[in-house]
């Protein structure tokens, strides 16, 4: 082939994001050199990467393309009457002090405590606009290809990897194999990008996604809000993918259109020229294709240990695949064959950098309305960012959560990592509509079950894991009449 | 930023479950440090002690001395979920330097060799091998991308060549990126 017939071979999104951004090109001797547009931090993985720094006595290259934020280890209650925080140990509290600190003495943006665009990372950087499309976007967290809904080419890194971006604003990394998952069929109601993500992981297990940066497409994907696509990206990595990505669109565009961090009206149409060419060309090669029907898509909710151990909700709990599974059903005290509305709930968490945006509040709102959490049942509820916040109590979705007997918190990451004193007690069953069913992830002995934020609020309803569809139809019909 | 390492002789413990998530290798709960030192005794922390936080002696990691021992074989997709590097840094303290599977997580992977603890994957069948007969002592040479086991069991594996170059020289990757410093200027000023 000639070199003239290679610049024309159809390249896909994810080649042309890698493309912008190498500074040196991989060898067989070494990765390539990448250069990062966006560096998003928080408190837990970064103050390692800060001391390295000071132990070399570098200078952060680019502290201008950095914006900190504090999510995981920070309170959900409200501040005591003296105005300081419950933290859950003494360790969290110094932890968010370190980074307020290296934030002050580098120069970085913190989005801090009493900062109106507070959030968990992967939720403001959307919000504000920070996250665009043809962006790299990386974060010491597994999460960060939520913002690969943009067209972005986001990945979670390690921390040696946060003090090589604070130093070099670039990274090593060798180029992945690519993946396409195509999304056909339209979501019947009630089912949602939680489900579509969740029956993926299903389908191609917890390592399926190992070495690949995932393209999601399909008229499934285009029709999901944007809100659907960041959770479908999200959860990328628990199909062992680190990146996970979608084409944008003319919803995209508008999506951003003058959010504080896009492109002001002066380079709008110029940006837009530039992200209307980030599509993958006709005829793109993928190393690994699947398909996936979602027209007859359930709920799904898990019933193992992996994220991978999913099910719909209107199937009977499978039988273990394998020692693994079997191990997980003993966890998790969910016997085979058993109807998933059997299964007593303790405890109901909505939040997340999954599933705490607007539209998944309305969602678990909708459910809840006028209906009242189960007695006995804990129910959580947690808005992914101080916007978010505020954008669901204009709508008085904090009443309906209130009404029914839920608990509203303030934002942060909260009951998905548990490191903030929001947990379960051991042995509960917690219906969590988060991204990690690990043994111990919500408090130790706790058990978890994935789930969109309708089924979660559906379980929190009946004290049982529950099809939220039947609460859906009640709301149709009514507004029928 | 750690010591050459050219090939491993140890024996090895064994976690056969598939999945072991880096939550288990170290609870978020430690995850409010703000050193990456001293994280062995937080190390599969649920696995070890009861809830009492006395050390249970039963789980396979305890009741051996660390320094025999430094050769974690795990079942398959070692290291999944959460991009924690106090994973690594749990089990290098802990004593292993290096971790076996057939599959290990990409980030995982990445953090676990930036540490100088050599992630191997080796094929199913070396894997089953290894998982079924815990305490063999195995031979690891970085050099030749090989393992062996006294009976003469050999098996290659294979190492990404930068990781291999830093873990033969004790070099420290950040070295090689502050390098391209000029290329990353020009970089930003061709984007400007």
């Amino acid at each position: 082939m000639t070199s003239e017939s290679n610049s024309v071979s159809p390249r896909s999104l994810f080649d042309k994001l890698w493309e912008r951004h190498v500074v040196a090109e991989e060898t067989r001797e070494t990765p390539a050199v990448l250069y990062i547009d966006l560096h998003l931090i928080h408190e837990v993985t970064s103050p390692q990467a800060f001391a390295a720094l000071d132990e070399r006595k570098l200078e952060m290259r680019r502290p201008d393309l950095t914006i900190a934020t504090l999510d995981h280890s920070t309170p959900t209650l409200p501040p005591k009457p003296d105005g300081s925080l419950d933290y859950a140990t003494a360790e969290a509290a110094a932890q968010v002090e370190k980074l307020i600190l290296n934030c002050e003495r580098h120069g970085v943006q913190l989005l801090g405590l009493d900062d109106p665009r507070r959030g968990i990372v992967h939720v403001i950087g959307p919000e504000l606009g920070l996250t665009q499309p043809g962006k790299t976007i990386v974060c010491g967290d597994s999460h960060t290809s939520t913002h690969g809904a943009f067209g972005a080419l986001a990945f979670g890194i390690g921390t040696t990897e946060v003090g090589h971006v604070l130093a070099t604003q670039c990274i090593l990394q060798r180029k992945p194999k690519s993946m396409r998952v195509v999304f056909d069929g339209a979501l019947p109601r009630g089912v949602t990008a939680k489900d579509m993500a969740l029956a993926m992981i299903a389908e191609i297990g917890a390592d399926g996604g190992r070495g690949f940066a995932i393209e999601f497409a399909g008229p499934a994907v285009e029709a999901l809000s944007m809100e659907g696509r960041m959770t479908l990206c999200n959860m990328s990595i628990e199909a062992g993918a680190r990146f996970g990505m979608i084409a944008p669109d003319e919803m995209t565009f508008k999506w951003l259109h003058g959010r504080e961090f896009a492109p002001g009206e002066d380079r709008w149409q110029a940006a837009l020229a530039d992200w209307r060419t980030l599509q993958s060309d006709p005829g793109s090669d993928f190393d690994r294709e699947i398909r996936i029907d979602v027209s007859s898509l359930s709920p799904m909710v898990t019933y193992g240990v992996s994220p991978d151990a999913a099910a719909p909700i209107d199937a009977l709990t499978p039988a273990p695949r394998s020692d693994a599974e079997e191990r997980g059903a003993d966890y998790m005290e969910i016997a085979a064959g058993k109807a998933f509305s059997d299964i007593a709930v303790n405890r109901v968490f909505i939040g997340s950098c999954t599933n705490s945006r607007l539209s998944d509040l309305r969602a678990a709102a909708e459910v809840m309305r006028g209906r009242k959490v189960k007695a006995g049942v804990t129910a959580l509820v947690v808005p992914g960012s101080e916007a978010v916040k505020r954008a669901a109590e204009a709508e008085n979705l904090d009443k309906v959560f209130l009404a029914a007997g839920a608990e509203w918190r303030e934002p942060g990451c909260s009951m998905c990592i548990a490191m903030n004193g929001d947990k379960g007690a051991p042995g509960e069953l917690v219906v969590s509509t988060s991204n990690r069913n690990f043994i111990g992830r919500q408090g130790k002995g706790v058990r978890t079950v994935l789930a969109s934020p309708a089924t979660a609020a559906a379980s929190a309803i009946e004290g049982r894991i529950a099809d939220p569809r039947k609460y859906l139809e009640a709301v149709m019909e009514t507004a029928s009449v | 930023m750690f010591n050459p390492t050219r090939s491993i002789v140890s024996r090895t413990i064994a976690l056969p479950p598939e999945n072991i998530d880096t939550d288990q290798i170290i609870p978020a709960r430690f995850l409010t440090t703000t050193s990456r030192e001293g994280l062995g005794k937080s190390a599969f922390f649920d696995w070890r002690y009861n809830a009492e936080g006395r050390l249970r002696n039963d789980s396979p990691l305890d009741g051996f001395n660390p320094d025999e021992f430094q050769i974690l074989v795990a079942g398959a997709n070692f290291g999944c979920g959460s991009s924690r590097e106090h994973a690594p840094w749990a089990l290098a303290d802990f004593g292993f330097r290096a971790v076996i599977s057939s599959q290990i997580a990409d980030i995982f992977k990445s953090n676990a060799l930036k540490n100088g603890l050599l992630a191997v994957e080796v094929d199913p069948k070396t894997h089953r091998r290894l998982l079924q007969s815990p305490g063999e002592t195995v031979v690891i040479d970085v050099e030749s991308q090989t393992l062996a086991l006294d009976d003469g069991w050999q098996a290659v594996f294979e190492l990404e060549p930068f990781a291999r170059h830093c873990l033969l020289n004790g070099v420290d990757p950040l070295g090689h990126l502050l390098a391209q410093s000029a290329d990353i200027s020009a970089f930003e000023a061709r984007r400007a």
